[in-house]
């Protein structure tokens, strides 16, 4: 199953079909969910316009964590059975994951200034997550610190394997520690302790957000591939320009 | 096991012969936190409660300067190709040179560290907790720095990939750590922290040595 999709080529093509179709989806869902979250869900009676946020920052939280989880799976793979595409999906998912991290923390610290009186609290919650951030950074940073770039890709395979230890700690920080951050209200034991005409704009933004983490996914791997064949082309082409060059004397390296 | 003992005494004898390179670290400790009193001014009261926080940072920091150097320098003049084909594996290696890297940095740091804390007007009470979670602690710090200085090996700027690296992944010691002392001040009792601290070192010391051999393999291949 997994080495159908190893061949580039097959996966080139597979992708050009997916992606029209996931982002016709991704902007249905964003329209939609957008239009219920600003006109069609009421105010909460606590926390009134503001709770708005929500639609942004919790799908943005969830895409934050779901790409580190997809980058360790795909690190994993990559280091265990060499699949080819692994590491190129790793590399190709961690500015996306980054992003998504930015955006949580910035709309959380835009939504704590009203609601907490604070842009910023040393929790649990918060610092893991900005934890989180670093982790991508330092993804990327490895990633391109190689004049080989092979080494950087399987450096910041073995990276990303450390770093999901983070993971957990973020998901049960609001459960372990006193945090102010809430605790989890929709995946939770139970079913989720949130009112449907919330719940259904939320889950909107959810598919919304992660259909655009596919399109920008397979937008970015299919630009790597073909940056690669591309390099390949002009190395094969810089190698027939001079044939004289080999036979004039010893090659070096 | 006989093959560790070999190992770490050559990485002994060899920081030995460079003794300016652990002096220099300590030299960077004392100065780091010596920057502090002119930052934040120098209230006594103020500087007490800071004690721990500031003896912590700027330990941290000083063992990222001497982490970088932990394989680079066998890595340059070949060592490390040979270490990786003794017939002992090549984990025993990397764990001596974490030990050695302990023994030369994170134990030098904690025999001046009272000294630094004495600077910041520390109470009584806490000396042997700081002391205790620096024992726990920097064990830590040298076990995860290792796991970094693996991965950067070879890489361009790769001194500051290691602290970008590191850093974050030490964020939990450097908590405990801290939050053992103030319990102290607080008048609490330390022992959840240090536990968690000792929780955290047997942690390391199993799964780090693993991953540093597997990101220095990278390097080699």
């Amino acid at each position: 199953m997994l080495h159908r999709f190893a061949n580039p080529a097959r996966f080139l093509r597979i992708a050009a079909v997916v992606q029209p179709w996931c982002a016709a989806i991704c902007a249905l869902a964003l329209a939609a969910g957008l239009y219920v979250a600003f006109f069609a869900s009421p105010p909460d009676y606590q926390q009134g316009e503001t709770v708005r946020i929500m639609y942004v920052h919790v799908p943005a939280a969830w895409m934050a964590l779901f790409a580190y989880a997809a980058i360790a799976l795909a690190a994993a793979v990559g280091l265990i059975w060499r699949h080819p595409l692994a590491f190129v999906a790793a590399g190709a998912a961690a500015p996306i994951g980054a992003a998504f991290t930015a955006i949580c923390l910035a709309t959380g610290s835009l939504w704590g200034k009203p609601m907490w009186g604070t842009w910023w609290v040393w929790d649990a919650r918060l610092t893991s997550v900005l934890v989180l951030l670093f982790l991508y950074l330092g993804l990327i940073a490895l990633r391109h610190a190689f004049d080989d770039s092979d080494r950087g890709e399987r450096a910041a395979a073995v990276l990303a394997l450390v770093g999901a230890v983070n993971l957990p700690i973020i998901k049960f920080s609001v459960d372990w520690w006193n945090t102010l951050h809430q605790p989890a209200s929709v995946v939770k034991i139970g079913g989720p302790t949130i009112h449907p005409a919330m719940l259904t704009p939320l889950l909107l933004m959810a598919a919304g957000f992660m259909l655009f983490f596919v399109v920008v996914l397979l937008i970015r791997i299919r630009s790597e591939l073909l940056a690669r064949r591309l390099r390949a082309l002009r190395l094969a082409q810089a190698h027939a320009a001079e044939p004289a060059a080999a036979t004039r004397g010893p090659v070096l390296g | 096991m006989a093959g560790f003992g070999t190992l770490l005494r050559r990485e002994l004898v060899l920081a030995w012969r460079q003794p300016g390179d652990a002096a220099t670290v300590l030299a960077f400790f004392v100065l780091a936190a010596v920057l502090f009193p002119f930052g934040v001014g120098p209230a006594p009261n103020l500087l007490a409660q800071m004690a721990a926080g500031i003896v912590w940072v700027t330990a941290l920091l000083a063992a990222m300067l001497s982490l970088e150097r932990l394989f680079q320098a066998d890595l340059e003049d070949g060592s490390l190709d040979l270490l990786a084909l003794l017939p002992s594996p090549l984990w025993v290696a990397v764990a001596a040179k974490i030990a050695a890297h302990w023994l030369t940095t994170g134990l030098p740091l904690l025999v001046v560290a009272p000294a630094v804390a004495l600077l910041f007007n520390l109470a009584d009470a806490a000396y042997p907790v700081l002391l205790a979670a620096l024992a726990l602690g920097t064990p830590a710090i040298s076990l995860i720095g290792a796991v970094g200085a693996g991965l950067t090996l070879g890489a361009r700027r790769g001194g500051v990939l290691l602290a970008l690296l590191v850093l974050p992944l030490l964020i939990p010691v450097l908590i405990l750590g801290a939050a053992a002392v103030d319990a102290v001040l607080a008048g609490l009792s330390p022992r959840p922290h240090l536990l968690l601290l000792a929780g955290l070192l047997l942690a390391a010391l199993v799964l780090c040595p693993w991953a540093a051999t597997a990101s220095v393999r990278q390097a080699l291949d």
